[in-house]
């Protein structure tokens, strides 16, 4: 075809086998923007049609975690959180974990749940994960209101309470959340399309993630306690992003320099070749799915 | 010169058969062993015609094979074919939902799909919400809807519930406002396929008008994919004929539906049905004859002639209130009379069902039958499967045709008188 190269140039698009190594059409995503921003809006209205308590919703689930772990963690397992409130510690913690874990489990569905769309019309396929995230952090930005109401709530009941002024870099830290729970979909979504089995996976694997994040316990904690284990924790990208959260809003635990940058290298290189399999999948993963 | 705005280049598309699941990670290996010693995919070798009806030996078909044509800008184009020739697969291709296996589409414009109209369609969202998500879902921008909003309403005909959940809507409205919002899409190359199936036969009327006057005054280039003839008859202005994954032949409308209809024809008077897959089932079907009241099989049914239809099948268990219709159309599909036998209660056995046609007069031409067998309401059994009732014409002694009159698909005369008052 090499005769025809220059006659090919006049072409607007071509289709073919396969996507090219590594393509972002950035320019494609941003003539589909307002689709992200319908998509975004879709997934918050439809949350609270039909129900009384609306985007209440958002509220109850991490108001109630945290009471459960305080109760349970805090008062009966004995865990210390220093001058801090229990209960704010642990609403802190579940609030950065909430917007992982909710980002990672919707996208990681985005081929499957989407099947009978993508099949039967063509957008760039990373939008609807991409809507995920966004509309995840309108709902993080919620649960972060009733943080600051009870953060309010806990300094005028004379809790020693004191932001760090690292507090500026937490957007920063929450879009590595972001896009960690991104990338991480986009891999899993995209081989799920082929085996099933990894949807099982997902599902208990975020609860076992859990228990080595750093959610409900201080990060020194578990060094201290089962120095055997505590490299597993050590390991976890996600324990260092719910630890330096804390200690940004609530000025407790230490901040790793060394671990916010592995942080940073791990969510990228995942970020990255999530978007490459993404990529790679988006072109016939419903012949498979 | 030609302005060539759409061009496909030797598409093909393969599919692995049966299911896919844990055998394919194999297949993976293997094939990305083969990649990384610089050799071509083992599995593109093998692969078979894709005809349904023969069992073949390979898990690997090819759905199209190399299909090549051109489409030029303002042209409506009509893609035809028997089930299963690949004309989805194509259009699949074309609005990239799944890509070739190898090969390449060349456009010079945007392509927009309306494989099945609604999709995305959101029931707790209201009809309004809907047109601006099913919107960008299609391609157009907050702006563009924006401009055309009332417009779209309009055309839909939806106005009273257009702030109402679609979740309330009736089957038919939701494919009034999904179509509604497709029509007014503006991009260069629009690909349809089989929307008008649904609708009622104002709004099919409706829609086709549209979608004349999106090529005719918008130049805009339509691809469109139907059985039903009439529709591409009254639209395209050229056709493509599939068969088997592979391009049989190209040209003017009139010509390609020509052979479409020779070919899916089964001219002789004996049908038997592939059994494989209903032999589970309560009833099913073994064969249909047309025959003449002593059963004689006929190919042909000279006009006037009494004929009837011999339907075998077989009853698996003891059944209550077993229905057995059917139905003729003409070669467009359009009905033309249905029939019901009264329940019956009906023991395990063997069965043939007949269904005489005595009053009726059907002129010269080619009729499609189709069968269906039922439990009170609950269908059992449909049969769609290309069988053509084949009635020819008379030529009496005299050299005339005993059709006096050839206009319609009816040859009975009604009565007519003539008074003075």
């Amino acid at each position: 075809m090499n005769n025809k190269a220059d006659k090919t140039n006049e072409w607007l698009f071509e289709i073919t086998p396969k996507n090219k190594f590594f393509s972002l059409n950035f320019k494609e995503i941003w003539q589909y923007r307002d689709l992200l921003f319908l998509f975004v809006k879709r997934d918050i209205i439809t949350v609270y049609k039909q129900t009384v308590l609306g985007p209440l919703w958002y509220l109850i689930q991490p108001l109630f975690t945290s009471i459960t772990f305080t109760i349970i963690f805090n008062n009966v397992a004995g865990i210390k959180t220093g001058s801090i409130p229990p209960f704010l510690f642990n609403l802190a913690g579940i609030m950065v974990w909430n917007y992982f874990t909710s980002c990672l489990s919707a996208t990681s569905d985005t081929f499957k749940s989407n099947a009978a769309i993508f099949g039967k019309v063509y957008f760039p396929r990373i939008i609807t994960p991409l809507s995920v995230v966004i509309s995840n952090l309108i709902k993080f930005g919620i649960q972060f209101g009733i943080f600051i109401f009870f953060y309010i709530f806990y300094y005028f009941q004379g809790t020693n309470l004191s932001l760090n002024a690292a507090i500026f870099f937490f957007p920063v830290l929450i879009a590595f959340m972001g896009i960690l729970g991104l990338g991480l979909g986009m891999l899993i979504s995209s081989m799920v399309t082929k085996y099933r089995d990894l949807n099982n996976l997902v599902g208990f694997g975020i609860q076992l993630l859990m228990y080595v994040s750093a959610v409900m316990y201080p990060m020194e904690l578990i060094k201290e306690k089962l120095p055997r284990f505590g490299w597993i924790v050590q390991y976890n990208p996600l324990a260092y992003v719910i630890e330096t959260s804390r200690y940004m809003l609530l000025n407790t635990g230490n901040i790793s320099v060394l671990g916010l940058l592995y942080t940073m290298a791990i969510t990228l290189t995942v970020f990255f070749g999530g978007l490459l399999v993404f990529n790679k999948t988006e072109k016939s993963f419903i012949d498979t799915v | 010169m030609k302005d060539i705005i759409l061009k496909a280049e030797n598409i093909s598309k393969q599919y692995r058969l049966g299911q896919v699941g844990t055998g394919t990670l194999s297949h993976d290996l293997n094939r990305w062993w083969h990649r990384i010693r610089g050799k071509e995919n083992p599995y593109l070798k093998i692969g078979e015609t894709n005809d349904r009806t023969v069992k073949g030996n390979s898990d690997y078909v090819w759905a199209l094979q190399d299909i090549n044509f051109e489409v030029e800008r303002g042209e409506v184009l009509g893609i035809i074919g028997k089930n299963g020739a690949g004309k989805s697969t194509l259009l699949k291709i074309l609005s990239k939902v799944t890509a070739p296996t190898t090969g390449s589409v060349k456009s010079r414009g945007r392509i927009a799909s309306l494989l099945e109209v609604g999709t995305g369609f959101n029931g707790e969202m209201t009809g309004r919400e809907n047109i601006f998500l099913n919107g960008a879902i299609l391609g157009m921008t907050k702006k563009e809807i924006n401009s055309k909003l009332d417009e779209i309403i309009e055309f839909s005909g939806c106005e009273r519930y257009i702030d109402t959940p679609v979740k309330r809507y009736s089957s038919g409205m939701t494919v009034r406002l999904a179509f509604a919002v497709a029509a007014f899409l503006e991009p260069e190359i629009l690909v349809v396929d089989e929307v008008l199936a649904v609708g009622d036969a104002d709004f099919q009327k409706k829609a086709i008008g549209k979608m004349q006057d999106v090529s005719k005054q918008g130049g805009r280039t339509v691809l469109f994919v139907s059985h039903n003839m009439a529709a591409v008859q009254k639209l395209c202005t050229k056709c493509i004929l599939l068969r088997n994954g592979k391009f049989i032949a190209q040209g003017r409308t009139q010509d390609i539906i020509q052979q479409y209809l020779e070919e899916s024809e089964n001219s002789n008077a004996e049908y038997y049905f592939d059994t494989t897959a209903s032999q589970s089932k309560i009833v099913y079907s073994k064969s249909l004859k047309i025959e003449d009241l002593d059963g004689n099989l006929m190919n042909e049914i000279p006009v006037g002639k009494p004929w009837r239809i011999r339907l075998n099948f077989i009853v698996n268990e003891k059944i209550t209130n077993l229905i057995v219709a059917i139905g003729i159309t003409d070669i467009h599909e359009t009905a033309i009379s249905s029939s019901w036998s009264l329940p019956q209660t009906l023991d395990v056995g063997n069965y043939e069902a007949f269904f005489l046609e005595e009053t009726i007069k059907f002129n010269p031409g080619r009729y499609k039958i189709l069968i269906g067998v039922s439990r009170g309401q609950e269908s059992i059994e449909y049969i769609d499967a290309e069988m053509f009732l084949v009635i020819s014409d008379v030529i009496s002694e005299q050299g005339e045709s005993v059709v006096n009159n050839k206009g319609g698909l009816i040859s009975n005369q009604m009565k007519i008188y003539v008074e003075k008052n």
